[in-house]
C-alpha cells in the first residue's frame, strides 16, 4: 500500500467543494461535494476514501478493511420525497430547491382563459444513464526535474480537466498537459468535470513520486458518476378548433441528485427545447430543481430534449385526441413555417443566447415521414392486424436540437515538407469518427488526399485553447474552425507558390496536394512550398537545402516578410453569435401481445436534417445509436433505488441495456438538407438527435396499440400489464 | 500479507507468456497486465457486456470470468491475434473497417473475437444468423446495425479470401482496399 487518505488529508484547495462548473443566476442553492466526503455523504456512491497500491487487487481488499462509521440520516429518494421535504437532504437549502426558474413569453392565464379548449396533463419520465462501455479512467505522472504533471483522462474535455487540476493543484497551467486519446463512449457523463479522482491521482503521482491509475468498475460507475432524465411534468394547454395551441403552461420538477456540479444546462434545455418545430402563442415554463439523496445528474445525450420532447408530442397527440383529429394534422397546424426563420421563440436558450432558430423545413420533413411509415396506410393495416387479433400501434414525434453550442473551438493546421497535412482541434472524441470527418473538411478545403491527413483531438499540448464535446457541437465547432484554419493555410500556400512560380494567385489551383497553374504543366507540390516557407540556416536533408539561404529568397529583403511567420500553417477559431437548430421526426410501429404485454416493434423510421451532412455514413451511424439508446430508455433502462438510496440495479444483469435482440432489424432513415447560414460549411450537429423522440414515440404507439393513456415512461411489460387491469 | 504466486505459461496468439500471479488473477487482468495485450478490455466483469471475449482454444470466451491459472495449456487468440500473419487485417477487422462497424471501440475486441469464431462455424450466416452470433455482445454506440452488416460482409470476405487462395490468385490483390469515406 502507497498512500491511504480521507478528508482530513486534503489541504487548501483541494479541501474546497468540487467547481459548480455552470453558474446560474437561478441556482440560488448550488452544492458540489468535496473531492473526499467531509463529515456527511449524500449519495450512496460519493467518495470517502482514497486507497493507492501497487496493484488494483491489493487497493480492493485495503478498501474490504476500511470501517466507516455511519450516523444515518432519512434519505430523500425520488421526486415525491424531494418536494415533500419533510426531509432535506442539504440542511440549508430550504425545500430541496436548487433553483427555481421561470421563461414567459407573455401572460399565460390570459391566453389560457381566452382559449376555446383546455387540458391538463401529467407526463413523467424515469432516471436512465449514458452508461458508455468504457468507465472513467485517469494516469497521471509527474515528472519532478521538469515540475510537469501530464494527465491522461477518459474525459469529454481535456482543457476543462487541465485547468481544474492547475487550478485545484496549484500548479502552473504552463505545467499540466492532459491528454485524451480515443475515449471509450461518453455521451455526457465524461463532460462532467473534475470528478474526484481527475485531482487525487495527479496529486498522489505528484506526492508519491511515481505514476498512479484510477480505472473505474462497472458498480463504481452506476453508483458514482451521472445518471439523467427523471422529471415529473404538468401541463396546462389551451388551443382552438384546430388544435392550434394558444397558450401552453407547463410545470415541472427535475431530479438533479445531491449536487449540481454541471448547474441547471438539463432543465434549461429540457424546457426551452420542449417547444420543438412549433410555436405556440404563449408560452410560461417554470421549473424546480431538486436535491435527491441519489448519484448526480449531468447531461446524457440529449440533455432534458428527451423530456421535453415528450411533454410537448404527447400533449399535442392528447390535444388530437380530443379533437378527433389525425396527429399529423394537429402537428401541421402548429409547424414554424420555412418562410418564418430566422425564428426567435422569446426564451433565452442553455447557452445564453436567445432561442432563435436558424433554419428548418418541418413540414417537407413530416411529408417525408408519412411516407417512410406509411402513415396513411397504416389504419388499414391495423384493422386487417385486428382481423387476427394482432394489436399494433403506431405513433410518431417531432424535435428540434440546438447543437453546436460556443463558445468557441480552434484549430491548427500545418503541412509539412513531406506534404503531409497535421490537423490539432483541441475538443475530444469518443467514436463520433472525428478524425474521418475532420480529415475531409481539410481534403476538401485545403485540396489535399484525405490519407493525408491526420487529426490530433483531445492534447492540450497541441491545442490549449478548447471547450469540449458535448451538445452535438464537435462538427458545427471544429469543423468550422478546422475550415476556417485550412484556408488560412491555403492562402498561404497560394501565396508562396504565385512568388514561387511567378503567376498571379487566382491563375493557381491546388488538388491532390499539387500547386498548379490552370491550364498549364507548371505546378509546385505543398511540401515544396511548406520548404520555401521556412527559410533555413542549416540543411539537413535534400527538401531542407532547397531552404537554405544561400538558395532562396531576395537578398535585398527581410528573409521572413514583416507581416508574415515562417512555417506553412494556418490555425484560426470559430465562435458562433449563437447555436444552429437541427431538427428530426421519428415514428415507429409497435405490436404489443394481447396476453403477456410484451411489447414488439414493426418499424421504426426517422427522418432528420442536420445541414449539410459531411459523411452519411457516420451521421447513419449515429442516429442508429442514438436509436438504440432511446429504445433502451423507452423500454429497459431505469434506476431502481429503495427507499433508504441504495441503487438496487448497479449491474448489466440488472440494469438492462439493449443488446442486438432488442433492437429492430431495420431502422429506415431518410435526410434532409437545410443549410444553416451561422457556419461556413452550413452544418449543424448529429450525435444526439437519434435518442431525443424515442420515449414519446413509443408511448404514442403503445397508446395507439392498446386504447390506454401512456403518461410515463420508460414502461415495461409488466407496467403494461397493469394498465390493462386499471382500465379494464 | 504476501500472497501465494503460481508460475503460469500462457499459449496467447501462437506465443507463450510465462507469469507469475496469484491464483485469484483474472484472465482478463492477466492479459492486460502481465502480457500487454490491452487490447482485450473490460467492461463490466461479470460476464454480461462481452467486451473482454477472447478465444480459448477457439471457443469465444468472457476473460473477466476465468482465472489465469485455469487458462494453462489453453490456447488463448486476442484480438491482437486476428491480424493476418503479414499484419493485414482479418475478414472481420477488414468488414468492420468498411461497414462503420465500430465507433468508440471499447466493446470491438469481443465483438472481433466472437465473429471471428461465428463464422468459422457458419461460413455463410444469414442476416438472423448474424444477429444471432452477436446477441451476447453489448455495444452502446453503433445500434448494432452495422454490427450486423459487418458480420455479413465478414463472411463475405472470408469466403472470396478462400476463393481467391484457391485460384492462387491471391498475393496480386491489394490487402488495404480502401472504401473512399467521401
Amino acid at each position: 500500500m502507497q498512500a491511504v487518505w480521507t478528508y482530513d488529508d486534503l489541504t487548501g484547495p483541494m479541501a474546497e467543494p468540487l467547481p459548480l462548473l455552470i453558474p446560474h443566476p437561478t441556482l440560488t442553492h448550488g452544492r458540489t461535494q468535496y473531492a473526499l466526503a467531509k463529515d456527511e455523504v449524500n449519495y450512496v456512491g460519493e467518495a470517502v476514501a482514497f486507497v493507492v497500491a501497487t496493484d488494483r487487487y491489493i487497493a480492493e481488499d485495503a478498501l474490504d478493511r476500511i470501517r466507516v462509521s455511519y450516523e444515518p440520516l432519512p434519505a430523500v429518494v425520488g421526486i415525491d420525497a424531494a418536494r415533500k421535504a419533510e426531509r432535506l437532504v442539504h440542511d440549508d437549502v430550504p425545500g430541496n430547491i436548487a433553483a427555481r426558474s421561470e421563461q414567459n413569453t407573455g401572460d399565460v392565464e390570459a391566453a389560457l382563459a381566452r382559449s376555446p379548449h383546455r387540458l391538463s396533463l401529467d407526463w413523467d419520465i424515469e432516471r436512465s444513464a449514458c452508461m458508455p462501455m468504457e468507465g472513467r479512467g485517469v494516469v497521471a505522472r509527474w515528472d519532478p526535474a521538469s515540475s510537469r504533471l501530464t494527465v491522461w483522462t477518459s474525459t469529454q474535455t481535456s482543457t476543462g480537466v487541465r485547468g481544474c487540476v492547475s487550478a485545484k493543484l496549484g500548479i502552473d497551467l504552463a505545467n499540466v498537459d492532459v491528454i485524451t486519446p480515443d475515449v471509450g463512449g461518453g455521451f455526457g457523463v465524461k463532460i462532467n468535470h473534475p470528478w474526484p479522482e481527475e485531482l487525487l491521482v495527479p496529486l498522489a503521482a505528484k506526492t508519491l513520486g511515481a505514476p498512479v491509475k484510477f480505472t473505474e468498475d462497472r458498480r463504481e460507475h452506476f453508483i458514482s458518476s451521472a445518471h439523467e432524465r427523471a422529471q415529473q411534468h404538468h401541463v396546462e394547454v389551451g388551443y382552438d378548433d384546430d388544435g392550434r395551441i394558444i397558450a401552453l403552461d407547463v410545470r415541472f420538477w427535475h431530479d438533479n441528485g445531491a449536487y449540481v456540479p454541471y448547474g441547471l444546462i438539463v432543465p434549461i434545455v429540457a424546457s426551452t427545447q420542449l417547444l420543438g418545430p412549433y410555436k405556440p402563442e404563449v408560452y410560461r415554463v417554470v421549473y424546480d430543481s431538486l436535491y435527491t439523496n441519489t448519484v448526480i445528474v449531468t447531461p446524457y445525450r440529449g440533455a432534458g430534449r428527451p423530456q421535453g420532447c415528450f411533454v410537448m408530442e404527447r400533449t399535442i397527440d392528447a390535444i388530437a385526441k380530443e379533437l378527433g383529429l389525425d396527429r399529423v394534422e394537429v402537428r401541421q397546424a402548429n409547424f414554424i413555417q420555412p418562410d418564418e426563420f430566422p425564428y426567435d421563440q422569446g426564451i433565452i436558450f442553455q447557452d445564453g443566447r436567445a432561442l432563435e432558430y436558424d433554419s428548418g423545413d418541418y413540414p417537407a420533413l413530416l411529408e417525408k415521414l408519412k411516407v417512410l411509415i406509411d402513415w396513411d396506410g397504416f389504419p388499414a393495416y391495423k384493422a386487417e392486424m385486428a382481423a387476427q387479433g394482432r394489436k399494433v400501434g403506431i405513433g410518431l414525434a417531432c424535435y428540434v436540437e440546438g447543437t453546436g453550442a460556443g463558445p468557441y473551438e480552434g484549430a491548427h493546421v500545418h503541412i509539412e515538407t513531406s506534404g503531409k497535412v497535421k490537423v490539432a482541434t483541441g475538443l475530444t472524441t469518443q467514436g463520433q469518427g472525428h478524425q474521418t470527418s475532420f480529415a475531409q473538411i481539410v481534403a476538401d478545403t485545403l485540396g489535399v488526399r484525405f490519407e493525408d491527413v491526420e487529426i490530433t483531438t483531445g492534447d492540450t499540448r497541441k491545442m490549449p485553447y478548447a471547450v469540449g464535446t458535448f451538445a452535438s457541437r464537435a462538427a458545427v465547432m471544429s469543423g468550422s474552425a478546422i475550415h476556417l484554419a485550412a484556408l488560412r493555410a491555403k492562402e498561404k500556400a497560394l501565396r508562396i507558390a504565385a512568388e514561387a512560380l511567378e503567376v498571379d494567385e487566382s491563375d493557381l489551383e491546388i488538388a491532390d496536394g499539387v500547386v498548379s497553374v490552370k491550364g498549364t504543366d507548371a505546378s509546385i507540390d505543398l511540401g515544396t512550398v511548406a520548404v520555401l516557407s521556412n527559410p533555413l540556416r542549416y540543411a539537413f536533408d535534400e527538401a531542407s537545402k532547397r531552404a537554405t539561404q544561400f538558395s532562396v529568397g531576395d537578398p535585398g529583403k527581410p528573409p521572413v516578410a514583416e507581416d508574415d511567420e515562417p512555417g506553412l500553417e494556418g490555425k484560426d477559431f470559430y465562435s458562433p453569435s449563437r447555436s444552429t437548430f437541427a431538427s428530426g421526426m421519428h415514428a415507429a410501429i409497435v405490436e404489443t401481445d394481447p396476453d403477456t404485454a410484451e411489447i414488439t416493434i414493426l418499424q421504426y423510421a426517422v427522418v432528420h436534417d442536420c445541414g449539410n451532412v459531411i459523411n452519411p455514413m457516420i451521421v447513419e451511424g449515429q442516429i442508429h445509436g442514438g436509436v438504440a439508446q432511446g429504445i433502451g430508455g423507452a423500454l429497459y433502462e431505469r434506476m431502481a433505488y429503495d427507499d433508504s438510496g441504495q441503487l438496487l440495479n448497479a449491474s448489466f444483469m440488472d440494469f438492462l441495456m439493449p443488446f442486438v435482440t432488442e433492437i429492430p432489424a431495420h431502422i429506415a432513415i431518410d435526410h434532409q438538407e437545410t443549410p444553416s447560414p451561422l457556419n461556413p460549411l452550413g452544418i449543424k450537429g448529429a450525435g444526439e438527435a437519434g435518442v431525443i423522440p424515442a420515449s414519446a414515440v413509443f408511448a404514442a404507439a403503445i397508446e395507439d396499440a392498446e386504447g390506454i393513456p401512456i403518461t410515463a415512461m420508460p414502461i415495461s411489460p409488466s407496467e403494461l400489464f397493469e394498465l390493462r387491469l386499471q382500465h379494464s | 500479507m504476501s500472497e501465494e504466486l503460481h508460475d503460469v505459461q500462457l499459449r496467447v496468439n501462437a506465443g507463450v507468456q510465462q507469469i507469475r500471479v496469484p491464483a485469484r488473477r483474472l484472465l482478463s487482468d492477466a492479459l492486460r497486465h502481465d502480457c500487454g495485450l490491452t487490447g482485450t478490455h473490460v467492461g463490466c466483469e461479470h460476464g454480461v457486456c462481452g467486451a473482454c471475449t477472447v478465444l480459448v482454444d477457439g471457443v469465444p470466451m468472457r476473460s473477466c470470468l476465468m482465472f489465469a491459472v485455469s487458462a494453462e495449456g489453453a490456447e488463448i487468440t486476442t484480438v491482437e491475434g486476428l491480424t493476418e500473419a503479414d499484419d493485414s487485417l482479418s475478414p472481420v477487422q477488414q468488414a468492420f473497417r468498411e461497414c462503420h462497424g465500430l465507433q468508440c471501440g471499447f466493446c470491438t475486441p469481443g465483438f472481433l473475437t466472437t465473429i471471428s469464431a461465428g463464422i468459422e462455424t457458419n461460413p455463410d450466416p444469414t442476416e438472423d444468423d448474424a444477429r444471432d452470433m452477436i446477441a451476447g455482445n453489448l455495444c452502446r454506440c453503433t445500434g448494432y446495425t452495422n454490427i450486423v452488416k459487418s458480420v455479413l460482409r465478414a463472411a463475405e470476405i472470408q469466403r472470396e479470401r478462400a476463393d481467391g487462395a484457391e485460384s492462387d490468385d491471391a498475393a496480386g490483390r491489394s490487402r488495404h482496399d480502401r472504401q473512399d469515406v467521401r
